[in-house]
């Protein structure tokens, strides 16, 4: 370990913050400290990861058999809506801004945030949306019930409680935008010297390009459910077709948001699995700028795909083609990364701890997702393939086993960092296995449900897909259950472990945050570190 | 080195930022009328049908072309609605007529309006309505049922991929128009 090791209570502080932190609940409500808010982040998604988990057990229970047995159709459809909104934008997502609180600074010799005041706001936004748009379910009119999607005209179709999940969204929509920006002005302003941007980490990187991503389409969405207000309250036919609108266009609006968003919870997955990938395959990454280049592709080609949503509300030919080779185009650059990882693992001396267990899980389970991705990126088979199970499989596997499984290996790559302790590894690879295992066994059986024809969004089903229902379900409950270990895991590592994580915590990792002592001090990097070609995780790829 | 360049300051930097999302709200917006421009150009949307009033067709060509035609009712509007022929083939270029129905089994006057759409949507930039219920607003007295028609052409350039024409219709109330028909009986 190299003397560069900043210990911030040595050297004089730069804030006023830094002297006396409150205690209590003061000390989180006023914090402007990024080790504080990417706690606050993480425990927040987390709470949510189990109110959207919740959701889907409802759901799942409902599907076990055939038949409506426990919940009403409407009361069903809330729940695919919620389920979808909360953990796209309550779960997943503030996941990722929490690890880019806790990791960027570290990762390129910052001592804060850029803009830690604003941080600040952009968490404490979060609570006060997601209890607003948790609080319709229990309105009158009753929680949105159209799909997460929105489409109009059955989204207006709801009663005065859609008013809240229009400003709900808004609400999300800024605090994404005020994280991103914060993001974004960390990694351009604030690299320690000698951390130029192609020596950066990739998980840097790809949080870097997620944040552009961020501040370019939150606002369309926001525009998008601001037209469905006004048609809903105030008499505007923007997707009205009586009044000269057309609903289709939203589609387009949506999914103009909608793709990129996609790319947004999984560009800091593939940046994360970049990460653990080499530490435990004790390589370098293979590839680090193809990594970069493809990053940036994927980026800039999710701008251009958005109508393979539509193939199905009818589209001229030369638009069908068109957004089918520009959709199998992203294959190339994603198929670059599997490639890349593939690559760093070969004749690597690898271990297999519980965060490189989940990486390569993601590896494989992904690239299941990304190939059904393909088929459904045929124009002439996804008119079969539309609004079934089979898109119901396809998303589920690049989000569940995909961004999921990668904010869990992070999750267990970083805790001893955060926390100064191991957490149990038997009890890890217990989480891991039973997840692995169990999430196939809830999501493989869809992609047959879907080619069969079951629909996607409906609360009963023909009985000739009984069987699979009933497997799907059953994976569903252990997948659910098996996250009750995770917190488990994660609770004993804060509280009850006495194994203590030496600084660098890993044998193989490489990259500063291993160079500070675990667990992170208050403060870090007050004084920029001296980069050292041996700390950076990806020097010898470049020379 | 990056450290020699010139930065921006946070905050110039964040206001920058911030102005790219401004700009991306205020393209959502335009998506509106880029969106229409996008239709009328490539006829989506039934937007490239002409209005000819009082044309008299240009004059036949020797190909055909198979027309059919489709009614629907939104569902707050209590009317039936249906075409009389399902289809007919059409010569490019000659005047036809298609005849709907439509009735208002209801005890009170309803007013309301029809949208039109076309497929494939590249059809309609061909497709030339002389006359049509679609023009106006039309009112239904209780229990009224009446003939529908509508006097169309297809121009003789029609690409010759194009077999199968698809005219649809769809009856919504006329809100407005209601809420007075009703006070007006009310007295
Ligand atoms: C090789 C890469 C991919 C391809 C070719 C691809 C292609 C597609 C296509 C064509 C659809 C529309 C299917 C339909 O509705 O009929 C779709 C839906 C979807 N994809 Fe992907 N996809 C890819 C990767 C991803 C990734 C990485 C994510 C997220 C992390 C993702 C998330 C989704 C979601 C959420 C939907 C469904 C949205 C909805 O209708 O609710 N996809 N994908
Ligand atoms: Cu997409």
């Amino acid at each position: 370990m190299s003397m560069e090791t900043t210990l911030s209570h040595d050297t004089p502080a730069h804030d006023d913050h830094h002297h006396d932190k409150p205690r209590g609940l003061a000390r989180w409500l006023y914090t402007t400290n990024h080790k504080d808010i990417g706690t606050l982040y993480l425990v927040f998604s987390l709470l949510m990861f189990f109110i959207g988990g919740s959701m889907a057990m409802i759901i799942r229970a409902e599907l076990f058999m055939p038949g409506l047995q426990l919940v009403e159709p409407e009361f069903f459809n809330q729940m695919t809506t919620m389920h979808a909104l909360i953990m796209v934008f309550g779960a997943v997502m503030p996941a990722w801004v929490g690890f880019a609180n806790w990791m960027l600074p570290m990762m390129i010799g910052a001592p804060d945030m850029a803009l830690p005041r604003m941080n600040n706001w952009s968490f404490w936004i979060l609570p006060f949306a997601f209890t607003m748009l948790l609080s319709t379910l229990f309105m009158d009119s009753g929680g949105p019930a159209a799909g997460w999607t929105l489409y109009p005209p059955l989204s207006l179709q709801g009663g005065q409680s859609f008013a809240f999940v229009v400003f709900a969204v808004h609400m999300m929509g800024i605090s994404s935008i005020m994280g991103s920006i914060n993001v974004i002005a960390t990694i351009l302003n604030l690299r320690a010297p000698g951390m130029t941007l192609l020596r950066m980490p990739l998980f840097v990187w790809t949080w870097l390009i997620t944040a552009f991503l961020l501040i370019m389409v939150m606002p369309v969405l926001a525009g998008a459910v601001t037209m469905l207000l006004t048609d809903h309250f105030f008499g505007t036919s923007f997707f009205n077709a009586a009044g000269g609108g057309d609903p289709v266009m939203f589609q387009h609006i949506f999914w103009f948001f909608g793709h990129p968003e996609v790319y947004i919870m999984i560009l800091p997955a593939f940046g994360v699995v970049s990460e653990i990938i080499p530490t435990f395959a004790r390589k370098p990454l293979f590839g680090y700028s193809a990594m970069v280049y493809a990053t940036a592709s994927i980026a800039f080609l999710s701008f251009i795909v958005w109508a393979h949503h539509m193939f199905t509300v009818g589209m001229p030919l030369t638009g069908a083609l068109f957004f089918m080779y520009a959709t199998m185009l992203i294959a190339v650059p994603t198929g670059v990364k599997v490639f890349n990882w593939v690559s760093t693992m070969w004749k690597g001396s690898m271990t297999f701890e519980t965060p490189m267990l989940f990486a390569i899980a993601f590896v494989v389970l992904f690239t299941i997702g990304g190939l059904s991705g393909l088929m459904l990126a045929i124009a002439s088979v996804d008119l079969q393939y539309h609004d079934t199970y089979f898109v119901v499989a396809h998303f589920h596997y690049v989000l569940v086993p995909g961004s999921v499984f990668a904010l869990m290996a992070g999750a267990y790559y970083w805790l001893p960092k955060w926390t100064g302790h191991m957490y149990s590894e038997t009890w890890g690879k217990i989480h891991f296995w039973v997840s692995a295992i169990s999430v196939n066994i809830l999501f493989f059986p869809q992609h047959y449900l879907g080619l069969a024809g079951m629909p996607r969004r409906i609360p009963d089903y023909s009985t000739q897909f009984a069987d699979f229902n009933m497997i799907s379900s059953i994976g569903g409950f252990i997948f659910g259950a098996s996250q009750l270990i995770f917190v488990g895991v994660i609770v004993h590592c804060v509280y009850k472990s006495r194994q203590k994580a030496t600084a660098q915590v890993w044998e193989g990792a490489k990259g500063l945050e291993w160079t500070l002592p675990s667990p992170a001090p208050y403060h870090t990097f007050d004084t920029p570190p001296v980069i050292d070609e041996t700390t950076i995780a990806h020097a010898h790829s470049r020379h | 080195m990056s450290q020699q360049k010139k930065k921006l300051s946070n905050a110039s930097l964040a206001r920058r930022l911030a102005l790219i999302s401004v700009a991306m709200f205020g393209f959502g917006f335009a998506m509106w009328p880029l969106y229409n421009v996008f239709c009328d150009l490539t006829g989506l949307g039934g937007r490239g049908v002409k209005i000819a009033e009082g044309a008299d067709g240009v004059g036949g060509s020797d190909r055909q072309v198979r027309i059919r035609f489709d009614a629907t009712v939104n569902s707050s509007l209590p009317w039936d609605f249906e075409a009389v022929d399902k289809a007919m083939t059409v010569t490019l270029g000659e005047m036809s007529e298609a005849m709907y129905m439509a009735a208002n089994p209801t005890d009170k006057p309803l007013a309301g309006h029809a949208i039109f759409n076309v497929t494939p949507p590249e059809a309609s930039l061909y497709f030339v309505k002389t006359e049509c219920f679609c023009f106006t607003q039309q009112v239904l007295q209780a229990k009224e049922a009446r003939e529908m028609p509508v006097y169309y052409f297809i121009q003789p350039d029609l690409p010759a991929s194009i077999k199968e024409i698809t005219l649809s219709y769809t009856f919504y109330p006329d809100k407005k128009a209601n809420l007075a028909l009703t006070e007006s009986a009310g007295k």
